[in-house]
């Protein structure tokens, strides 16, 4: 692994991407850094490309052109095999939850570990519930997906996402459908991971509240490209006309 | 709002690419067939990991379509019987019907029968099951976390149905060789004696295979390569679907036109080979 010489640089770097889809261009040299043991969210209009964006930080979708790395790794060089490797240091929660629909909540929360590592029985056991008490569904293990709410399907998806104790998270809309004392208790969950285990986390996220509490950095896309990059508090205060008008404060 | 009309009318746009002539998308779907199932064969080694896996498809599979066999095997065997048995009579010739319905069942109407019924009702059943997996995101949910979905998804389902064809296809020889019986009988004036004693005369044992006559090991080789080619089929449309559940639609229909054609067309050549080469 060569993975070691940047070890100090950004975990994730995009640089000018684009990426079109037919005639329709999502991505238009979009570029931003994600630095080690930092929390970026992504906020956008419905359909920009928020999606797409970190499809293409987990290898799911190619860019047509610039460059993505991961872990100092430019991502559509890699060989199949690092690919593997490189994913099992990171963990996805998808917008729909994508929970294998022939696998109940516990086993799709155990699978990554049945299928990756040798552990025993008792341990996985251990490890799945630890994490489905983390985001606050005990007792779902024998549920079917088909069987519980998109907002418990969510949260699977979160519990399955944490189960390799992953260094790179991208969350895809991890509030979308929970009420919020969860969403908060997630948003807390976020938070503990980035501060406790220097987690690093890629934040797709609409809700101001849970942006303030678990982002570093915010980054607003629109129109293929990275308009503003700040922390909260300025990108909130920002004067940027797209986003007062994003955010309904236009007053002139 | 606007973003959302848009996206609308983008999206048939883009999931629909310029056509190539239809020889070569033939070519290529078949291409990427072989690649399937060779990329599969190679995790063999995975089978008895994956065994838990494999009984459950071939489990389910067999439940699935043992009553169908029965009744179409037997009603086969039937019509073999009176077709055949109408024209002997008129030659003096009725004693040879046993013959001619076990010949029939073992090499031809077995595997060719229990393949149909197969691809049907579980080559469908897996298209739609892999394909509707690939429209909710769940195989890119598999990529992301590094499992192997042809060791988890496509190897169970080709190893069970690859053992599961064979023995649906000596279920329906046994039924349709009965159901001749019961034609000769009672149309036909041949006695269960005389119609048995010339249909086990007929699948005489080679001393080949454990001893199997050939005329059955022929229909049971035949009843293996069935079943890998409709799982092969079925995974390789159902994991590359893409559209919604209109794109699922599609993928089980060409699953099941293609695995039928197949079935025909693999057929002859195993004949062919078998009997001829
Ligand atoms: N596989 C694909 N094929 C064709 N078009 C695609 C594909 N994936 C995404 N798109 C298009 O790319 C655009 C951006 O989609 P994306 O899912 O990233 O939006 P988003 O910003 O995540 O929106 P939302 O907030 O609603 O989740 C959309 O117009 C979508 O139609
Ligand atoms: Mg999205």
């Amino acid at each position: 692994m060569t993975t070691q010489a940047t070890e100090g640089g950004p975990v994730i770097r995009f640089n000018e991407v684009c990426k079109r889809f037919g005639e329709k261009v999502v991505l238009d040299g979009f570029s931003m850094e994600l630095a080690r043991g930092k929390t970026l969210s992504i906020m956008g209009p419905s359909g920009v490309g928020k999606s797409v964006t970190l499809k293409h930080a987990i290898g799911l979708l190619t860019a047509d052109s610039g460059s993505v790395e991961v872990f100092g790794r430019e991502i559509s060089e890699v060989s199949t095999p690092e690919l593997a490797e490189m994913r099992k240091r990171m963990g996805y929660v998808f917008q729909e939850g994508a929970l294998i629909n022939w696998l109940s909540v516990g086993e799709n929360v155990a699978l990554p570990l049945r299928e990756n590592t040798d552990l025993e029985e008792d341990e996985l056991r251990a490890r799945v519930e630890e994490r489905l008490r983390l985001v606050h569904i005990p007792d779902a293990w024998d549920l079917m997906p088909s069987e519980i709410s998109g907002g418990m399907k969510k949260r699977v998806g979160i519990a399955r996402a944490l189960i390799t104790d992953p260094e790179l998270i991208l969350y895809d809309e991890p509030n979308a459908g929970l009420d919020p004392e969860i969403a908060r208790s997630i948003n807390a969950l976020i938070r503990e991971l980035q501060e406790g285990l220097g987690v690093s986390s890629l934040v797709v996220e609409h809700r101001i509240d849970c942006i303030k509490t678990v982002s570093d950095e915010v980054l607003f896309l629109d129109g293929g490209k990275a308009l503003v990059q700040a922390k909260p508090e300025e990108f909130f205060h920002s004067n940027h006309p797209r986003l007062a008008r994003f955010f309904g404060k236009e007053s002139a | 709002m606007a973003e959302a009309t848009e996206i609308r009318a983008e999206e048939p746009a883009a999931t629909s690419p310029p056509r190539d002539p239809a020889i070569l998308t033939f070519l290529r779907s078949e291409g990427e067939r072989i690649e399937l199932l060779l990329r599969t064969l190679r995790r063999l080694g995975h089978t008895p990991s994956r065994s838990k896996l494999i009984y459950e498809q071939m489990f389910l599979s067999g439940i699935q379509t043992l009553h169908v066999v029965l009744l179409v095997g037997l009603f086969i065997g039937m019509i073999v019987s009176l077709q055949t048995g109408i024209e002997l009579a008129k030659l003096g010739q009725q004693d040879q019907i046993g013959t001619i319905v076990a010949i029939s069942m073992a090499r031809e109407m077995g595997p060719f029968i229990t393949g149909t019924i197969l691809t049907a009702t579980v080559g469908s059943a897996i298209a739609a099951e892999l394909g509707t997996m690939s429209v909710s995101n769940e195989l890119d949910a598999l990529e992301v976390m590094s499992v192997d979905r042809l060791s988890l998804l496509v190897l169970p389902r080709l190893v069970g149905l690859a053992l599961i064809a064979p023995l649906l296809t000596l279920v329906c020889d046994t039924v349709g060789i009965i159901g001749g019986a019961f034609v000769a009988q009672a149309q036909l004036n041949v006695g269960y004696e005389m119609y048995m004693t010339s249909a086990i005369d007929a699948l005489r044992p080679t001393g080949f295979l454990f001893n199997l006559p050939k005329d059955l090991y022929a229909g049971l080789i035949k009843a293996v390569v069935f079943g890998g080619m409709i799982a092969t089929v079925a995974c390789n449309e159902g994991l590359k679907t893409t559209g919604g559940a209109l794109g699922v639609g599609r993928s089980t229909r060409a699953a099941v036109r293609d695995s039928i054609i197949g079935i025909i067309v693999l057929n002859y050549f195993m004949t062919w080979f078998m009997y001829q080469a």
